[in-house]
């Protein structure tokens, strides 16, 4: 099945006005997004195997492209981006501060989830990043209804993404987020990477389906697919379908198809990923493409692509420093109050 | 001029459609054709857009909720029946009960519950999930016995800024009548349980429809000459426990009545909250009475037997009354 062919006249002009320069800015900035993120994650899984970090590490190498083109698409500030466990950069890109990750990931105090959660489960849902819950799926709706809020309040043109796997499409979640998305015609970006394993789990057990976009046509999604290990497409891509969603057009969905080189988290060490895949295209490593292209088109040189990893070093290195120094949760301290209507907390004094 | 219970429901939500703009109601069927139970009848018409039909998809419809929440709107969802929020269950659970504990942002959803029995309803129409629900920190449970609390207590769901699970008893919806709403000013606050009548030989610990059982039992024990005091928890998570002790040292017997299963649940809460902190208070063991541990019969006949009844809570009393 093939998707409707989509044009936009705003997308044409946009196409034909845009420079070699600008093409080449975009690209040169989602490649140092790519880099920061894949440059924070390896201390990150450092640190885990050091034992300083406590709890699940989960890395999204391999989907730096996937996930950068999509936070660089939306605006921060206006629109809305759900991140799940492998969109750290996406994260970057989309604009959540690089010691939101090293103070939730080491416990900070000052982290956005205060020690009450870690890793990749922080957020800043006042600020348009809802902070993921771990049940695959569950996120859709939640982004759907931030966006039928915003309706409600006369707010229009701003868009909500949804990141999810291949394992996340089996959800009912996921097919009911997608569907009530879809009668009310919100502007909802679903990003589903394809990574070929939902921990160990292949395609062949998780779907039927010759290409998981073809599920976009029944539920009257307009479907849109990637190679998501090629930065350039990636970006293209999304920034139709964010196009498309913010002039009106409804849910876009999104399929990238790529190979995580990691295992699940880092406590897996992903031995049961096919060597097929591996050798495949589809294994190849999207930094390294990336890097290949800005070579190829004379975009950047050996020299700018150490100083870029220089200084992506050193900013992980800051962020990390500054939260390893911060104060940890501290149980005396915390008030354990789980309810905002505090004065209904059993056993508080002004509760009878 | 008489109001009913479902009424009053229908008249809290119109309300507060009426004074806050971001109220709005979601759900299946309630927006022309007015719910399943009327609970939402007219209010489309009165409030265009903001009475929103729902697909058959209870997990995207808290978590449109949820979402819609975060962004500042007070959402009113209208689960079909309790027994179909098992289908949100996660989203109820996880997200919604944990989003101010772990993010500051609070997260006001009130969701009501069409709960219990009725004759003839069977397994997948007639629970009572309370106790479920009142399990997980973060939410606030509410189980409205008369039609004062079903009006009061929605508007103060709806004012909230935590997640409410609002259980509305089906049996009480259209027989259970007053004669006019009370003033929100003058009811009690979420929180507090009522006396609804006083008494020095034992203390029932109800909520919802049990309540009126329980009244109906109490009036066959006055026949004897016994006095029976009758809590009305209203709010079953925060719960009153000092009210509870309160009683209970003035008539020194209690029995908790509940219509939801027996194992755990909110009257071997009530129970275990008073063995702990009132147990020189008692000149009985505590006693409970639930329905029995089988799922709900379809049949009137087996349905009057499984769920506690007048007759079944007045048997109980006059048992611990030997003591």
């Amino acid at each position: 099945m093939s998707e409707p062919t989509i044009t936009t006249p705003q997308l044409e002009i946009a196409r034909a006005t845009a420079t070699e320069q600008s093409l080449k800015d975009l690209f040169i900035d989602g490649y140092r997004w790519m880099l920061l993120a894949r440059t924070l994650e390896d201390k990150i899984a450092s640190l885990y195997h050091a034992g300083k970090i406590v709890g699940g590490v989960y890395l999204g190498r391999g989907q730096e492209a996937f996930s950068t083109a999509l936070g660089m698409s939306l605006q921060h500030g206006r629109d809305i981006f759900a991140p799940l466990i492998r969109d750290q950069s996406g994260r970057l890109a989309f604009g959540e501060p690089l010691l939101d990750a090293t103070r939730t990931y080491l416990g900070s105090v000052r982290g956005p989830m205060r020690g009450r959660d870690g890793n990749i489960h922080r957020g800043r849902p006042a600020e348009g990043i809802p902070a993921m819950i771990s049940h695959l799926g569950a996120m859709i709706s939640v982004v759907t209804g931030m966006l039928l809020g915003r309706r409600f309040r006369g707010i229009e043109g701003q868009v909500g993404a949804a990141t999810i796997g291949d394992g996340g499409t089996s959800t009912g979640a996921f097919h009911e987020g997608m569907n009530t998305a879809a009668i009310e015609k919100l502007p909802l970006v679903i990003a589903a990477a394809n990574n070929q394993y939902a921990y160990s789990t292949p395609n062949t057990s998780q779907f039927a389906c010759a290409d998981l976009a073809d599920r976009a046509i029944g539920y009257g999604v307009e479907p849109h697919r990637v190679d998501g290990v090629d930065l350039y497409e990636c970006l293209r891509v999304f920034s139709l379908a964010v196009e498309r969603a913010r002039e009106g057009h409804g849910p876009q969905l999104v399929v990238g198809k790529l190979l995580r080189l990691s295992g699940h988290g880092e406590h897996d060490d992903g031995s049961y990923v096919s060597k097929n895949l591996k050798d495949s295209l589809l294994g190849r490593d999207c930094i390294e493409v990336a890097q290949q292209r800005m070579i190829n088109e004379e975009w950047a040189t050996a020299v700018d692509l150490k100083a870029w990893e220089e200084e992506a070093r050193e900013k992980v290195r800051e962020a990390v420093s500054c939260a390893q120094q911060e104060p940890k949760p501290d149980p005396f301290s915390e008030r354990w109050v789980n309810l905002a209507s505090a004065w209904l907390i059993e056993g508080s004094s002004s509760h009878a | 001029m008489s109001i009913t219970y479902l009424e009053a429901i229908r008249e809290a939500q119109a309300l507060a459609l009426r004074s806050n703009p971001a109220v709005f109601l979601y759900g299946q069927d309630i927006a022309d054709f007015g719910g399943a139970f009327k609970a939402t009848k007219n209010l489309a018409a009165e409030f265009p857009g903001r009475v929103k039909d729902a697909p058959i998809s209870e997990d995207a419809m808290l978590g449109v909720a949820i979402g819609a929440a975060i962004e500042g709107m007070r959402p009113i969802v209208e689960i079909q029946f309790a027994d179909f929020s098992s289908l949100a269950f996660n989203q109820i659970v996880n997200q919604a009960a944990t989003h101010f504990w772990r993010t500051n942002v609070p997260c006001p959803i009130t969701v009501r519950l069409p709960s219990g029995g009725t004759a003839g309803s069977g397994p997948f129409h007639s629970q009572s999930m309370e106790a479920i629900y009142a399990h997980y920190p973060g939410l606030i449970v509410l189980t409205p016995a008369t039609v004062g609390d079903a009006y009061s207590m929605l508007l103060d769901s709806i004012d909230l800024d935590d997640p409410v699970i609002f259980c509305e008893h089906k049996l009480l919806y259209y027989h259970l009548k007053e004669p006019a709403l009370p003033d929100p000013k003058n009811c009690l606050p979420v929180g507090k349980a009522r006396i609804t009548r006083s008494g020095k030989h034992a203390t029932i610990v109800t909520y919802s429809a049990m309540l009126h059982e329980s009244l109906s039992a109490a009036d066959e024990l006055l026949k004897d000459g016994y006095e029976i005091e009758i809590v009305d928890l209203r709010s079953i998570k925060p719960i009153d426990t000092d009210t509870i002790l309160g009683s209970v040292a003035r008539t020194g017997r209690l029995l908790c009545v509940g219509e939801a299963f027996p194992w755990g649940g909110v009257t071997a809460e009530v129970v275990a909250r008073v063995a702990a902190e009132g147990f020189h208070l008692l000149d009985a063991p505590p006693q409970r009475l639930n329905a029995k541990d089988t799922p709900i019969p379809y049949h009137p006949n087996l349905w009057a037997a499984h769920r506690p009844t007048a007759r079944a809570i007045a048997e109980v009393l006059r048992g611990m009354l030997r003591f």
